[in-house]
């Protein structure tokens, strides 16, 4: 056995990490340049404080004496929320396979990226806003504007997941001379289907989360009942919508949680 | 799931018990009622869809040239107070999001009272959207990019904490339990232990985040909260198309800008 003392540590300094310094300095100053730019000062938030009370005051207790607007609302984002859906899903399948680099040439992979990129690169509001322009007020242009979100979304997401499929069941597929819409029938769709029902599942509860904003610019669903609600100071209502919409959408997580689990 | 026989050629393998098959079947039928319900009791004017081809070229017609006058006097520094919106809202919701990611993280508060509250506050946080956030902030602090950072910070609180906990909960426990052997403190413990763990996946959510937010923060204006969005209301409601298109032209640049920026720095860092 080794007997002795032991050596004295050395001591140890932390290196210096002059990135994260210079990083914590520079947060410092933008901050501090924020703080200038919004003009934000102490008195505006002690103000903007007091204001908050009251208004958290005006909004309890909320007020569902009119629930039938309120139902009709809701109902109508549902609708939204679920055509949509179905109707995303629906142009993002062939979408997926058009933009899947290992199915198709590249030029047709760039268009069908393109046009999923284009799809995705403007919030649901601000295309709602436009069809609005095209087809009027109500539920159609929500249903188109949360469309075209969804095939900007579940489109790529396909697209990703059919790029990263076995080519080996592919080709054996093809080698028994199967045509091509048996190729993705058989060969590509099976392989792809779980993680589509995900996909899928995730994008009906982000719809039916934005199916409720899209009214604000008029195109159909309890936004607009919200919006007018908030503009009339009826804040004990715009409680009640917000309790509702919350209640909505956490039945909604439920309902897709138990699909997860039936479809695993 | 085999349902027997005499002989091993007699059993029938299934992939799923009865069970699951008729809640496959029940649920498939569910969606699909679903949709028909939706279908036939939506209220669509048929008119206006008939009219929607001829309107849609009408509005393109009126974009088309873009302003690009507006650029300049109105657009760019709306561009700016929107990327400073989503910064500081990004910060902000870090800042607010680590403390209740911690206190959701089953392994490092092991207190279910706190857990479940912390879980309460990230989903409110992420129930309501961002533009209601705004709505409610415009009526508290009034209009202006204020009520728009704290937006986006409140919106992002639910995602960037949840997140957060999921890879607090993930860290391997051996080295927090090697520091627990030393006598580290609670502290040393979060510093040592679980911050270099989760230091790359708190990266990559602040920058995914931050990308998320800029999209984001581009609508808020729409409500009152500054940045880009006001810029498009108003030329919305002159009907100033042409200015409109501009301003659709600009926030395509930035997002597509910002998404490159995120892809490198990912690259670089992560």
């Amino acid at each position: 056995m080794r007997t002795g003392t032991f050596s004295t540590p050395r001591n140890y300094t932390p290196q210096r990490n002059w990135y994260a310094l210079v990083g914590w300095l520079f947060l410092l100053v933008y901050l501090a340049y924020i703080t200038s730019l919004f003009d934000l000062d102490l008195d505006r938030f002690i103000s903007g404080l007091d204001n908050g009370s009251k208004f958290l005051g005006r909004m309890f207790p909320p007020n569902f004496t009119r629930y039938e607007l309120l139902m009709e609302g809701l109902l109508e984002s549902l609708q939204i929320g679920v055509i949509a859906t179905f109707l995303g899903v629906l142009i993002s399948l062939p979408m997926g396979f058009l933009a899947a680099r290992n199915l198709m040439p590249p030029w047709v992979t760039w268009c069908a990226r393109g046009l999923i990129v284009l799809c995705r690169s403007f919030h649901p509001v601000i295309v709602a806003i436009l069809f609005v322009k095209a087809v009027g007020f109500g539920a159609l242009a929500g249903v188109m504007a949360l469309t075209v979100a969804s095939v900007g979304f579940i489109g790529k997401l396909f697209a990703e997941s059919i790029e990263e499929i076995s080519l080996k069941q592919i080709e054996a597929v093809r080698a028994t001379g199967a045509s091509f819409p048996n190729v993705i029938l058989i060969g590509v769709f099976p392989q792809v289907m779980g993680r589509f029902t995900g996909f899928i599942s995730y994008q009906l509860d982000s719809n039916l989360r934005n199916s409720t904003m899209v009214g604000l610019v008029g195109a159909g669903g309890i936004g607009g009942t919200l919006f007018a609600a908030f503009q009339r100071f009826d804040y004990d209502f715009v409680s009640a919508i917000l309790i509702s919409i919350i209640a909505v959408i956490l039945a909604g997580e439920g309902v897709n949680n138990i699909m997860r689990r039936i479809y695993r | 799931m085999i349902i027997p026989g005499s002989s091993l050629e007699e059993r029938q393998w299934t992939r799923f018990t009865p069970l699951e098959r008729i809640f496959r079947y029940a649920f498939y039928v569910m969606i699909c009622s679903a949709i028909v319900v939706s279908l036939r009791t939506i209220e669509v004017i048929p008119e206006f869809l008939f009219d929607a081809p001829s309107q849609m070229v009408d509005m393109l017609d009126r974009m088309w040239p873009p302003d690009a006058s507006y650029y300049p006097e109105t657009i760019h520094d709306a561009l700016v107070e929107t990327i400073h919106i989503a910064t500081v809202g990004t910060i902000l919701a870090v800042v607010l999001a680590i403390p209740i990611g911690v206190m959701v993280a089953e392994n490092v508060t092991p207190y279910k009272p706190l857990n479940w509250l912390a879980r309460f506050l990230l989903v409110s946080s992420r129930s309501i959207n961002s533009l209601v956030w705004a709505l409610l902030f415009v009526a508290v602090f009034g209009p202006g990019p204020l009520a728009g950072s704290l937006a986006i910070a409140f919106r992002s609180i639910g995602f960037v904490g949840k997140l957060f906990g999921e890879a607090l909960e993930e860290a391997n426990h051996s080295t927090i339990e090697a520091l627990q052997a030393t006598g580290a403190s609670k502290f040393s413990i979060m510093y040592m232990g679980y911050w270099p763990q989760v230091l790359p996946t708190f990266w990559s959510i602040l920058l995914f985040r931050w990308d998320i937010n800029i999209r984001e923060s581009a609508v808020l204006g729409l409500v009152g909260a500054g940045g880009i969005g006001v810029a498009l209301n108003t030329a919305l409601e002159l009907f100033y198309w042409d200015r409109v298109c501009m301003v659709l032209i600009s926030m395509l640049v930035v997002v597509a800008t910002v998404e490159l920026v995120v892809t490198q720095i990912r690259k670089r860092i992560i």
